[in-house]
Formats: structure tokens, C-alpha cells, sequence
């Protein structure tokens, strides 16, 4: 990739991936004034750093999402300040609170609705598990038996350094994305699903109850519980 | 306000059709509650709202309650000649006691500053006569409360504007706070459970549907 520019005095040259280029060589240009960056670094570099967030409380845990972008934790120094009110605009979903089993196909509808790459944070133990509420008739045991989830958060709530940790440990993720290759991330793989499936209220129980492409019983102790 | 009994009295002669009994409370609380057959249900909130020395205008909760049939065993002593001989002998009767939901209304009054009077409607059984008389015509405020006890507990309001579910979605058919209600097994992972918890943990590892390792 030889394109290169010329403003104002600062040479922006996009080289071949990172193992190309000598490391030392790239500190001696960063000293005479020449930034070397590779596609994929400058990509999520970007990406990373403007992650807007779907506008979407459930519950309790959603005062403490208002709570980390307001001006206390200030979620905007990690570029997310920007609460998308339309799920076309937004990257990232917060999960935050109870998802009732009947608010839970609109919860994947709006997750479906929500353009690549996109990503999602539970938050909260009702939102990864169904918390307290888990032996209960009417709450969903947990937001990823219909969609991936990148990063749980435990605690009833969360406080907001929580979430600021989790808001960390998807960028990154985002930073360690490849472009290319076998481990190239979901929205980069043609074949790999963008929608899942929204369930739909049965007589007794959602139906499916759970995505079995998306989620499977975890194996505690040598054997599925 | 008045007591409870003077205000049955009251009742009584106000309104000779209906059908009222006190029910005692054992617990600390000690309140007693008003027990009114459900055909006279209307006429006598009727007369709780309207009445100048009660003025029960605001219906705080209305709950509701599910009994179970109960099977109550007697033993009846009695003296027979039998043989010539007289005995005493003992005889063992069972009684069952058909179960019914109950909805309970507590009522203040925000004129006169009193309350609450607890006002309690009776089903026939849990299973077929399951209607009751709505009182959202008299009191406005019960009407998503009794959805609610109609959509959580099955009984049925007659004459309410909206009867509908209310939490859970249309399709649902069960009602999850009856006693005898059997929530979906749809969890498979008990990290630390316990009691009834592992009880029903240990009912999802037998169930045929569960993949063996």
C-alpha cells in the first residue's frame, strides 16, 4: 500500500501490516516527524474511540449507566458520550437491567436493528443471569440465550467504574480485532450472521426459550448441569 | 371510624341481601376483614364509597389470595353396644373443603381520613367458577390492580372495561401466583443451589429432554 499524503508538513504513509516493518526503524522516522501506522491499526484505532452506545435502559442498572455519562465518570473521555436514541446509529448495546421475558424479543429486535459491527455489554447480574429473579416465572436467565455478548458485568448494580472497566475491556477488543485472516470478527466473515432470532411468546414460556447457535448450558465439574 | 362490627351491623340493615361475615385476624397485625357475598358485592361498595359516615373513596391494593382444597380429618368418639358389649370406638371422618381464590380490596377514605377497612370477595372454586363482581364501576383506581389479580391469579371480573393481562403477554395461559402453578424448566445451570432450588435442579437432570454427557 503505497498511498501517502503531504499536509501540512506531516507525512501519512499506510504501510503492510505490522510484522513488515521494523520496529526500530518506525521509532527512528517517529523522531524525524514520520508517523507509520498500518490499515488495521488506524481503523480500529478509530473505531475504538467512537463507540456509541444504544440509549436503552431496563432498570436499576440504567441510573448507573446515566450516572457513568454525566459529568462524575464522564464516559465521553472514552468517546461514547454520544447515546444513540435510533439503534441504526448506534454500535454498542448496553444491556442494562431485568429483561422481562416479555421484553426480551424486543430487546434482539433492536439488537437485529443495529448495523455491523456491533457489540453488546450485559450489565448487571439480572441482565447475565437473571439474578435474583432467576427462579422466577417472568424474567429472561440472562441476555445471552438470544444474543452474543462481548463483556458481562456482576454486581446489583454495577457502579460506574464497572462499567467504565467493562467500556475498557471492549476497546480492547475492538484494538485486537484482525481484518483479514481466520479470526477476523463476525462482521467481516460474509457468511456469519448479522440477525438472530427473535423469539416469540408461547402459551407457557418464550419459544425458543433459548438460541442454541448462540448460547449452550456451560459444563460445571466434567459434566452439563 | 367505627368498628367493624357496629359497621356490619349497619350493613345488615342497610342491605338486607347481602351475605356478611367477620373475619378474625390471628396475626400481631389483628385487623379483621369483611367478608361479602359476591352477588351483594357492588351494592355494598356502593354503600362503603357513598355513605356520609364512611366515605371510603380510594382503594389503596387490591391482592389477591389462592386457598387450596384441604382435606380436614375428624375423629368422633362415640359409645355402641357391639356384641352386647358396650365400647367405646373411635371413627375417622374426612371432610374436604373445596379451595377458591379470594381478592382482597383495602379502602380508605381520603375525606375523611380513616382507614383502612379491609373488604374481602370470595370465589366458588378455583377451577370453573372463577367470576367476581368488578369494582372498578365504584372505585376507578381498581382497574389495573384487578387486571393484574385477573392475570396472575385467573379470576375473572365481571363488568370491568378492560380485562386483560397485564404483565404477561396475551398468549400466555397460566397463572403463575396460583399454588399449584409448575414454571417452564428452562434452567440449566445451578451454580450454588439449595433447597427447593436444588430439589427442582435435581427434577431437570432426570427429565428425559436433558443431553447426557
Amino acid at each position: 500500500m503505497g498511498l501517502a499524503k503531504r499536509r501540512a508538513g506531516l507525512e501519512v504513509r499506510i504501510s503492510a501490516p505490522p510484522a513488515m516493518m521494523d520496529e526500530g526503524l518506525r521509532s527512528e522516522l517517529g523522531k524525524q516527524g514520520i508517523f507509520t501506522t498500518t490499515l488495521e491499526e488506524l481503523y480500529n484505532w478509530g473505531r475504538k474511540n467512537s463507540v456509541w452506545p444504544l440509549g436503552f435502559g431496563l432498570a436499576c442498572c440504567a441510573i448507573e449507566m446515566i450516572a457513568a455519562s454525566m459529568a462524575r465518570w464522564d464516559l465521553a473521555r472514552f468517546g461514547a458520550e454520544v447515546f444513540r436514541p435510533s439503534p441504526r446509529q448506534a454500535d454498542l448495546m448496553i444491556v442494562a437491567g431485568t429483561v422481562t421475558k416479555k421484553m426480551a424479543p424486543q430487546v434482539v429486535r433492536l439488537y437485529n436493528q443495529m448495523p455491523e459491527p456491533k457489540y453488546v455489554i450485559a450489565m448487571g447480574a439480572c441482565a447475565i443471569s437473571g439474578g435474583p429473579f432467576k427462579q422466577g416465572y417472568n424474567v429472561l436467565k440472562g441476555i445471552d440465550r438470544y444474543i452474543p455478548v462481548d463483556v458481562h458485568i456482576p454486581g446489583c448494580p454495577p457502579r460506574p467504574e464497572a462499567l467504565l472497566h467493562a467500556f475498557m475491556k471492549l476497546q480492547q477488543l475492538i484494538d485486537a480485532q484482525a481484518l483479514t485472516g481466520g479470526s477476523r470478527p463476525r462482521h467481516l466473515l460474509p457468511e456469519a450472521p448479522s440477525e438472530f432470532l427473535v423469539p416469540e411468546y408461547g402459551p407457557h414460556d418464550l419459544e425458543p426459550p433459548k438460541n442454541p447457535d448462540v448460547w449452550c448450558p456451560p459444563v460445571v465439574g466434567g459434566r452439563e448441569t | 371510624m367505627e368498628s367493624l362490627e357496629q359497621l356490619k351491623a349497619r350493613l345488615a340493615q342497610a342491605l338486607p341481601a347481602a351475605r356478611l361475615e367477620l373475619v378474625p385476624n390471628d396475626s400481631p397485625a389483628g385487623q379483621p376483614s369483611l367478608l361479602v357475598n359476591k352477588e351483594a358485592a357492588l351494592e355494598v361498595a356502593r354503600f362503603l364509597r357513598d355513605d356520609a359516615r364512611l366515605r371510603l373513596d380510594y382503594v389503596s391494593n387490591v391482592t389477591g389470595v389462592d386457598w387450596l382444597d384441604t382435606a380436614v380429618t375428624r375423629k368422633v368418639r362415640s359409645r355402641q353396644v357391639i356384641e352386647g358389649i358396650e365400647r367405646e370406638i373411635e371413627q375417622t371422618f374426612e371432610e374436604k373443603k373445596p379451595g377458591f381464590l379470594e381478592v382482597v380490596y383495602h379502602l380508605y377514605s381520603m375525606e375523611l381520613k380513616h382507614g383502612p377497612l379491609v373488604l374481602r370477595l370470595r370465589t366458588g372454586n378455583r377451577s370453573h367458577d372463577i367470576h367476581l363482581p368488578s369494582l372498578t364501576p365504584v372505585w376507578r383506581g381498581a382497574e389495573f390492580q384487578e387486571r393484574e389479580v385477573f392475570d396472575l391469579y385467573g379470576v375473572v371480573f365481571d363488568g370491568h372495561p378492560d380485562l386483560r393481562r397485564i404483565l404477561m403477554w396475551d398468549e400466555f395461559q397460566d397463572f403463575p401466583m396460583r399454588k399449584d402453578y409448575v414454571g417452564p424448566d428452562d434452567f440449566e445451570y445451578e451454580p450454588t443451589a439449595h433447597g427447593e432450588v436444588l430439589e427442582r435442579a435435581r427434577r431437570h437432570e432426570q427429565s428425559p429432554e436433558v443431553p447426557r454427557p
